[in-house]
This record gives C-alpha cells, structure tokens and sequence, in this order.
C-alpha cells in the first residue's frame, strides 16, 4: 500500500523502515527539508559532526561494529565531496553504506548553482553504485533499493542524490517489500564440485593453512563461527589479513598470527611454505603477497569470495569458489564430515613443528627501554589491562596501526576497526565515535598517531556533545612515524617532511574541547595513567610520549618475498633495491 | 576441455578459467554488455574501462529494447586472457549490467560495422572510386561533381581494406560506428 508523502518525509519513513536507529551528518540549504522532518520525529537519532569526512568514518564505524549499514546525510556540493574520501574508504574494504546527499533543483542542475557540483558523477567510482533521484515517486523504492545493494553481495558504500524540489514535491511511498530488487542477487551459495575437490585437497595436505580476510566478518558471526569449527575440528593453522583479525580468536589454538607486510615471521612463512593455501573472503592484496613471482610458490591454492572479480585478479588460483563465505565454509565442513573427517595427521604434526620452529624467533621482541616508552610496550600494558573488558579498538594509519594489529588481541569479530585498503589518516577518532554510539556502554580505544589524529581532531566535539566516552590513546612520537621508517630505509635517511614540529598540547586541546587529557612520558606511569583513561567516565585525549624513531618489525620489503622479511634488529642497509623502491 | 563441456572462456557458468592465465599474448575480445538503460550507465561502463587502464578499441551502444529499458553495448577490447578475464568480471560486477557475453571464444559469431567514406576527385580517379566501391558492394548516398560519400557495412576488416583502397584515391573523411556483434544460431 502506497502513501502520498512529501520527498523529504519519504526519506526518513524509508530509513525507519530499513530499521535504521541513527543517521550521521551535516545540515545545509540542499537537505534543509529532511532536516525538517528529523526535527519532527524522533525515531531517529542524529549525530552532527564537526565535518562530512568525520560522519563517513563515523558510519563506517557504526557499520563494522555492528553488521548493520551506516546511514550519512550531507548536503549538496563541499558536503558530498566532503564526504568522498570515506566513501572509497568503504569500498576499499566492503563496508555497507548509505549516503544520502542533497543537491540543487532538478531544474538548476547543470547551470553551476550554488554548492552545486556533479555528485553522481564525482562519487561513481567511490561507490558500489548511485543513483540520482528527480522524481519523488520513485524516491522510497530508491532509497530501499540502495540499501539492498549496499547490503547484498560484497558490502559496499552507495549514494542516493536528492535534489531539493524533489523532496519538496509530493510522490507515493512505496514500502520496502514493495521496491524491486531482484535484478540485483549475488550468488551465495558455492559450486559443490570446487568445495569437494577442495576437501579432496584437506584430506591430503601435509601443510595447510587458512588465510582468513574481512569477507569472513563481513559474512556475519555464522561465517566466524564455521572457520572456529573447521579450524579446530581439522588443525590447520589459521593466519588472517588485517581486516580479518577476530574472525579466529587470537587465543585460538590453530591461530598463528597476522600474515602480510608487518606480519609475523611464522606466518609469513607459513604462507610460503604451504602446500594447500585455503584464502577465505581475502583478496591478495600487494601488502600481503609480497613479490607476485615468489608468492607460495609450492601451494595448491583455492579462494572463496563473494566478488568474481577478486577471484584470479592477482594471484591464479586452482580452486575458485564463488559465494558468501558462511554458506562455503557450511557445505565445505559438512562434505568433510560426510567423507569422514579425514586428515593428514603425520604431515600436520610435522607442519607445527616447523611452525613452533619459526614461533621460536619471536619476531615481536622489542628492546624495552627504562626511561623512555616504547610504542610496542604501551601497547602491551593497554592489552593487558584492557583485556576481558568488553572492547572494541579503532586505529588511524601508520606504525602505530601495525603495532596495535600485532600487540593487541582478538577474540570475536567486529571488534577491531581500521582502514585497511585505503588506508585513510583521520580514520580512526570518528570510527571510535561510530562505535561508541553503536555500543554506548562498551570502551571504546582508537589507537592513534599523533598525525593522523590531527586530521579530524575536530570530531572531538562531537564526541563530547553525544556524550562517547571515547579513548584517544595517542602514540606521540612528533614523527609520521612510517613515512620516516621508510625514508630511514628506502630514501637514504632523508627526513623529507615527516616530522611536526609545532603539535598542540593535547592535555590542553582536551580541556578545550571540554573532556579529559591525560599525559604520560615515563614507563613508570603508564599504568597509573591507561588506569585513569579507562576509570573516566567521558572522552579521553591520552598523550603518550613514545621513542621517537622506533621502527615496525617484522617487516617485508616492497618487492621481496616472504621469506626476505626484515626481522627487528637485521641489518637494514641495502635491504631494499631500486626496484622495490618504486613500490608504495 | 571440450570434455568438460564448458563454453571456451565462459564466466556465467563457472568461475574455472580454462586457458592458460600466463600466457602473455594479447588478444582482441568483442564483449555484448546487456544493460540497463538508466542515466550514467554509458559513463559507468566506460569508466571502469578507463579507471582500471583496459583498452577499448570500439565502442557501440543503442536501446535495443524499448520496454524493458535494455541497452546492448558492444565493446571490443584487448588484453591478456587474464585481463579479459578480469573485465568481464567487473563489467559482471556493476549493478545495471544484467548479462557479459564474450562473443570472441563463446562460439562462433558475425560482426558488422557501417563506415561512410567522403572521396573527391575527378577523371579517373573518380571513376575507379566507383568501380571499386561496387566490388565492395558500398552504396552511393551522396553524389556532388567533384565528391561522393559511400556507404558500406561489413567487418572491421573489410572497412579497413576499403579505407586503403580509397585513400589514393582522395579519401576525405571516414565515419564509423564500430562493431555490432551477435552470436549465430540460437
């Protein structure tokens, strides 16, 4: 049954009929009528952030934490290209979105009005797909079917672009099992014959592995839960992507560590010395493949992912499956079962041996230091006595990410939050506020950089408007600590632009914004002070005074192999030739 | 492989690619994309071509079903097979494109493309432009004294020969369409 509303009123009808309890955004002249109908209602809550990039971040937190997409409302022009940034971030790593945008009149369109700007156009490749909408009878099966494609298939941002007349206009709603969808149906279900001959292949292995990814968690807790059950019921040894972590408990037995770039050793090697690679929901990114020639060279490998298009992108693999990642790995544990629940005991058991073998490295290590705080121990002492507590962690770009993804641990999924594929600067203050929302009595932690925390420092305000206890806990090192890593080991230790040297004083920004700051310099106080961070009941801006040039190990050069990786204290002079160089 | 009963390169049926994805030699694909006919769509498909750095060679695109809002676009394009695999994948990927059929290794196939050729000259020149066009079997759609404008539709192949026929001969100007391509039989 159809109603006749007005286009603006249609747009907040059609978010609670998506069950959607939270919008982020920003007013302004293109989307002033749906502000009006959110004044008059109250079903939704909005959070007002300081910048459209802060609201993105935000939804994207809001969406990974929970499973549900994020909803965003910018008006037209600087606020949907405020807003772009955020978007190619969601696609990057398959986030569920949807931007709604103001624009200009249909009928100014193409006249370069005020804020006027092309938004379909700028944002078609920032989205999984748009949509521009200028008649409001079709708006509500739109904005319904935005949230079908958002949400189906691989996860990812869309945009619906409303000009101003249309939400003016008057049109018939349509509910949403009214709106057709059915053109649009990604394939769930796997190829049976390519799950059994990958059986085939478990039954066989001398040295497996799983190499999970963010398909896993996307997939939903189902899906985490089938790789717990085949990981522990076969013994293989699971690593995961950055995106993945949570999806198999870090305190899991099979459960060998964080794989790529900044990876551990053992599963870095692991990854080389397989003979059976089984890639759940990951996509073979360059920090995780290393150099493509000398990827596993001596592994059969099989890919399940949602998307085709991953499949036989970068790496070819021998076993492609096509579809969601827990309906797989259901028939994939249920033919196992069926065939008998073999494996190959004497070649696994020889596997972990290796693999205790290469544990024994330690690759971690860190030489700790009495008067100075070393980044990696910071984040030890925040794991361990954050550790129990029902926490979701946020990060921002750089070392300190890599240090959080080694230091701290995980044992469900959609608790770890960061900008993997894009990897976005001013990611993680925002994704904390988007969490925090989402889960008002969890702790919430963003683990920063003192430079990338300054991109969207402004979103503190928002913070302590909404009340989100959020923890800032910022690894101070007055350095863009990769950039320097890098210039250190690629660019002859020419520090070329990557140090700031007038950073705020962030106690003082705290009390500014009116929330707490807490400065800490001496590994003696750390404690007292992550005890202080976590015992206030508000946001906190924790200043952590860390070595400033320490570098991320393990670490593989761009343009090497996994097992060319630079371990902690090996000699990094000439470690990384010319043609490595060139890489990102 | 014809024992397994796959089309040769189909994507539609299984995600199998059934030829060799290292081979390094570059091959020429016509791709049938059934679309939506919605605003941006052309943009959409273009983009991802140029975003991802594929090559199109020719380019057609026209409603070809007025009621269900359908347009075929008709792309040729060049690249390893491991390329031309991954195109049709993310072309599979967009949300208004229904069907990617690859034309080049789904069986066999015609193409067609409509040129027309502006030729002037005079005394025998003119003359032989003429001669040659009947044996090309291209129609005179315009005639002045000193010029005439062929018409003629075949494979690209065909065009091309009769471009190098006609250039000596005071060719002006060409306009193409590219390549409309259909499979054969049902």
């Amino acid at each position: 049954m159809s109603r006749a509303m007005t286009g603006a009123r249609m747009v907040v009808q059609a978010l609670k009929d998506q069950g959607v309890d939270v919008v982020f955004g920003y007013p302004g002249g293109a989307v002033l009528p749906i502000y009006d109908e959110i004044f008059q209602q109250n079903d939704i809550r909005h959070i007002l952030v300081r910048h459209e990039q802060g609201a993105v971040h935000m939804a994207e937190g809001y969406a990974r934490s929970t499973g549900k997409p994020g909803v965003v409302l910018v008006t037209s022009g600087p606020g949907a290209t405020n807003a772009v940034t955020g978007m190619v971030d969601a696609l990057m790593d398959s986030i569920p979105l949807v931007v709604l945008s103001g624009q200009v009149p249909t009928f100014m369109i193409g006249t370069d009005g005020f804020q006027e700007a092309d938004t379909v156009g700028i944002t078609r490749p920032c989205t999984k797909h748009n949509w521009l909408v200028k008649d409001t009878d079709k708006l509500s099966e739109v904005i319904h079917q935005a949230f079908h494609v958002a949400t189906s298939g691989r996860p990812g941002p869309v945009l619906v672009d409303i000009p101003k007349d249309v939400q003016f206009a008057t049109g018939q709603y349509k509910p949403p099992r009214e709106a057709k969808t059915d053109h649009y149906q990604p394939r769930v279900k796997g190829d049976l014959k390519a799950i059994t001959a990958l059986v085939e292949l478990m039954e066989q292995a001398e040295r497996p592995v799983l190499y999970t990814g963010g398909g896993v968690i996307n997939s939903g807790p189902a899906a985490s839960q089938l790789l717990r059950e085949i990981a522990d019921a076969t013994g293989f040894p699971v690593t995961s992507t950055l995106m993945g972590l949570g999806a198999y408990p870090a305190s899991g037995k099979g459960w060998i560590g964080m794989l790529g770039m900044h990876g551990l050793y053992e599963a870095n090697l692991a990854m080389h010395g397989c003979d059976l690679m089984i890639n759940v929901g990951a996509r073979f990114d360059d920090r995780i493949t290393g150099r493509i020639a000398d990827f596993s060279p001596h592994s059969k490998k099989a890919h399940i992912d949602i998307d085709p298009s991953s499949i036989n992108k970068v790496i070819h693999v021998d076993i492609p499956i096509v579809g969601d990642v827990a309906h797989v790995l259901e028939d994939l544990l249920n033919v196992w079962k069926a065939r008998g629940r073999k494996v190959n005991k004497p070649g696994l058991a020889k596997w972990w041996g290796q693999i205790e073998q290469w544990k024994l490295k330690k690759c971690l290590t860190y030489k700790n230091s009495a008067t100075i705080i070393k980044p990696q121990y910071a984040l030890e002492r925040l794991e361990a006595l954050t550790k129990g507590r029902k926490r979701y962690v946020t990060t921002e770009v750089g070392q300190h990410q890599m240090w959080a993804a080694q230091f701290l641990h995980f044992d469900d999924p959609n608790r770890w939050m960061t900008s993997g594929g894009l990897g976005t600067m001013g990611y993680g203050l925002p994704a904390s506020i988007g969490v925090q929302i989402a889960h008002p009595d969890a702790l919430v932690i963003n683990v920063a950089g003192e430079a990338s925390w300054l991109m969207n420092m402004q979103e503190m305000g928002t913070a302590v408007q909404f009340r989100a206890p959020v923890k800032q806990f910022i690894l101070n090192n007055e350095r863009l600590g990769m950039v320097r890593q890098w210039q250190q080991l690629l660019h002859g230790e020419r520090y070329s632009q990557s140090w700031s040297e007038s950073l705020p004083d962030f106690v003082k920004l705290a009390e500014a914004f009116g929330c707490k700051g807490i400065k800490c310099s001496d590994p003696k106080d750390l404690d007292d002070a992550i005890a202080e961070m976590l015992a206030y009941d508000g946001p906190v801006i924790f200043d952590c005074l860390v070595e400033k040039h320490e570098n991320c190990f393990p670490m593989i050069p761009s343009g090497k192999p996994h097992n060319e990786m630079l371990l902690g204290d090996a000699a990094t002079e000439g470690a990384i030739k010319a043609d490595g160089a060139v890489l990102v | 492989m014809s024992a397994l009963n796959i089309k040769k390169g189909s994507t539609s049926h299984s995600a199998y690619d059934l030829r060799d994805p290292n081979a390094e030699v570059i091959e020429s694909h016509t791709l049938a994309v059934l679309v939506d006919n919605e605003a941006g769509v052309l943009a959409r498909v273009i983009g991802l071509f140029s975003g991802r750095g594929y090559n199109i060679d020719s380019l057609t695109v026209a409603e070809v079903d007025h009621k269900g809002h359908r347009s075929r676009i008709t792309v040729v394009t060049r690249g390893t097979p491991a390329v031309i695999e991954q195109i049709k994948a993310q072309l599979g990927r967009l949300v208004p494109v229904h069907d990617v059929h690859d034309l080049t290794v789904e069986g066999a196939s015609v193409e067609r493309e409509l040129a027309l050729f502006k030729v002037a000259g005079t005394g025998d020149k003119r003359i032989e432009a003429l001669r040659l066009a009947e044996i090309f079997r291209a129609n005179v759609v315009d005639s002045t004294l000193e010029s005439f404008v062929f018409e003629i539709t075949g494979t690209p192949e065909k065009i091309d020969a009769f471009a190098d026929l006609m250039r000596p001969l005071g060719l002006v100007d060409v306009a193409r369409t590219g390549v409309a391509a259909l499979s054969r039989g049902i």
